[in-house]
């Protein structure tokens, strides 16, 4: 266990220090936004991630990637505290955001999802209006303002205003699965957070609308630090400046548990692999 | 050649063997059974709900026609030319309308709490299951808590009511009754609100009383609304309970001529649809026959009328609601 950790802490160094892309890793280095630290996820008795380390740094797209059951969600939901909402979820580890411990005894979860959004999977917008979809958050989150110029900014942000503008009040199921998921990456950011986590956001969608999602995330990524889990890696080289990639093992019951691999720069993940489960995973060897 | 091979190696076969393989109607018993079985069923209750039907409504006739409508306006009387079941239609709407009063918001309280906020621990479990017990106790055992808790000890014991036989007492005892069918019910309406919905709102920073509320209630709401009509009128309908706390005013207790019928909520005199019926139907005189037959009449078309409106205005709700 311990050279597991040494070997997470080496990994973040070594993405620390100016790589490939030295400017990008050099203006990064002193901008960390969120530090994991020997980060273990328990769901009950089930140990879904061990002992990982790593730091997301602003205005950076970070990719979380690894097969099935390695834990690449659960350490993406920890970072606003989304595994709050499942029974029996249990961290462990130092998750510091802006350098404060999320999981501190006096955090508001509430507090934290305010500033760092989420997009899901699913496109899940609310069975309301395209206009109460953008609106809720900031809403709630007792935003005086003109609500309007809100909605526009908002939509226009996210690539969608064009497409909608005229039918706000129309629900936002009558939208296609691509631009529900775009309206939920609007309504992501209209409360104007710090971070937006996306939980694979293009796995249900075709390539077009694939395509426009990933221009819309490095476009966003100049105002804001996004964390996104992919299955496909293709999309993974493709958006993300730091690629995190996790495997998982399998216990002698059949348990699995999952590792963080490597972390680096995605131009160096994938032409140049530190580590040999890596390379077997990216070329399609894995397994 | 004539015949097409089809794979290969020893799983080979011909075109015409796929098409025997394909077309070939093995004679099967079974399934023609098994579907003429449950469609017989379903025949068999449907023909016991007809008759039944068919025969109160044809018992009642000769009051309805010799009556006409004094039979439903009419207050109760000894004699059982005058008699009518006024008081009764009364009593259970009141009834009604203090289980409404008592046991929604109780109920929906408790299942926002134990499907929102309550962790999954063992307690919760074993809280739950009990739940469901309770659900699945006689009505007549409610009777009997109505009695020596509501009756005995709160109205007769602490308020200092001469007879706690009121039509609170009566309403306080329906509503334990419905309480546990009304969590029920209500649990099942949230837990069929997608999670995706929850952690959409979570996600946005809100509360989980603002998710709750903007979202989870909305959503539920039509089902929740559609279980708890059917619940009140599960109370509608009761008896037993009524027997034992409350309900005294029968065919011998008749109010004095002239009691303003909302007296009938404070004082002890009061009467529900069912316990007419059941009086009535305990009485020698031929009349009573068409009597209760007229009675039951009357208590199935008002719960016919209400389920009805329940799934109209459900309907309507959820269209109102962009889907």
């Amino acid at each position: 266990m311990s050279t597991r950790m040494e070997l997470a802490s080496t990994v973040v160094e070594d993405a620390v220090s100016p790589g490939p892309s030295a400017g990008l890793a050099g203006s990064a280095g002193s901008s960390a936004i969120f530090e994991i630290q020997d980060l273990n996820v328990y769901y009950r008795d089930f140990h879904a991630v061990t002992d990982t380390s790593l730091n997301i740094y602003q205005n950076e797209i970070t990719a979380l990637i690894g097969p099935s059951g390695c834990g690449k969600s659960t350490v993406l939901r920890c970072l606003n505290r989304m595994n709050d909402l499942i029974d029996g979820a249990r961290v462990e580890g130092r998750v510091t955001y802006h350098g404060i411990d999320l999981y501190g005894s006096s955090v508001d979860p509430v507090e934290v999802r305010r500033r760092v959004g989420m997009v899901f999977q699913k496109p899940n917008p609310f069975p309301k209006s395209i206009y109460e979809n953008i609106v809720f958050g900031p809403r709630v989150a007792g935003w005086k303002g003109n609500f309007d110029d809100l909605v526009e900014e908002t939509l226009v942000r996210a690539a969608l205003w064009d497409e909608v503008k005229d039918k706000l009040e129309n629900s936002a199921f009558d939208l296609s699965g691509g631009q529900q998921q775009r309206l939920c990456i609007a309504r992501a950011i209209a409360t104007s957070p710090d971070v937006v986590l996306m939980d694979e956001p293009c796995s249900a969608l075709d390539p077009i609308a694939t395509y426009r999602i990933e221009t819309l995330m490095r476009e966003l990524k100049k105002q804001y630090t996004i964390v996104v889990v992919t299955h496909n890696m293709q999309q993974a080289a493709r958006v993300s400046d730091r690629t995190a990639f996790f495997s998982v093992d399998v216990g002698e019951e059949g348990q699995r548990t999952g590792r963080l691999v490597e972390y680096d720069m995605t131009d160096r993940v994938f032409t140049a692999p530190s580590m040999k489960e890596t390379e077997d995973y990216i070329t399609g060897r894995f397994g | 050649m004539a015949t097409r091979t089809i794979g290969s190696g020893s799983t080979a076969v011909t075109q015409d063997m796929l098409r025997r393989a394909l077309e070939g109607r093995k004679v099967n018993v079974i399934n023609p059974l098994v579907a003429l079985t449950l469609l017989i069923s379903l025949l068999a209750s449907l023909a016991i709900l007809v008759v039944l039907l068919w025969d109160v409504v044809a018992k009642s006739m000769p009051v309805w026609q010799e009556r006409g409508w004094s039979v439903i306006t009419n207050d109760l009387s000894p004699r059982p030319e005058e008699t009518g079941m006024v008081q009764g239609i009364f009593g259970s709407v009141m009834l009604t309308v203090v289980v409404v009063i008592l046991s929604f918001p109780l109920g929906v309280a408790a299942a926002i709490y134990l499907e929102e906020y309550a962790r999954d621990t063992r307690l919760t479990r074993i809280l739950v299951a009990n739940i469901r017990n309770l659900a699945g106790v006689p009505s007549i055992v409610y009777g009997l808590l109505g009695l020596t808790v509501f009756v005995k000890l709160i109205l007769e014991g602490m308020v200092g009511q001469l007879s706690g036989r009121t039509l609170i007492a009566g309403g306080m005892t329906l509503s334990m009754l419905v309480l546990a069918i009304m969590v029920i019910t209500t649990q099942e309406a949230l837990r069929a609100v997608p999670m995706a919905l929850r952690e959409a709102s979570y996600g946005v920073g809100a509360t989980p009383w603002q998710t709750i509320r903007h979202h989870v209630l909305p959503v539920a709401s039509p089902a929740i609304f559609t279980g708890s009509v059917l619940t009140l009128a599960r109370a509608f309908g009761e008896s037993a309970p009524l027997l034992l706390a409350g309900a005294v005013l029968s065919t011998f207790f008749a109010a004095p001529e002239g009691t303003p019928i909302t007296s009938l909520v404070m004082s002890e005199k009061y009467t529900a649809l069912p316990i007419i019926i059941y009086n009535w139907s305990r009485q020698p005189q031929t009349e009573y026959i068409a009597l209760t037959a007229a009675a039951i009449v009357a208590l199935l078309v008002i719960l016919l009328v209400v389920n009805a409106g329940t799934i109209l205005a459900r309907d309507a709700l959820e269209r109102r609601r962009i889907r």
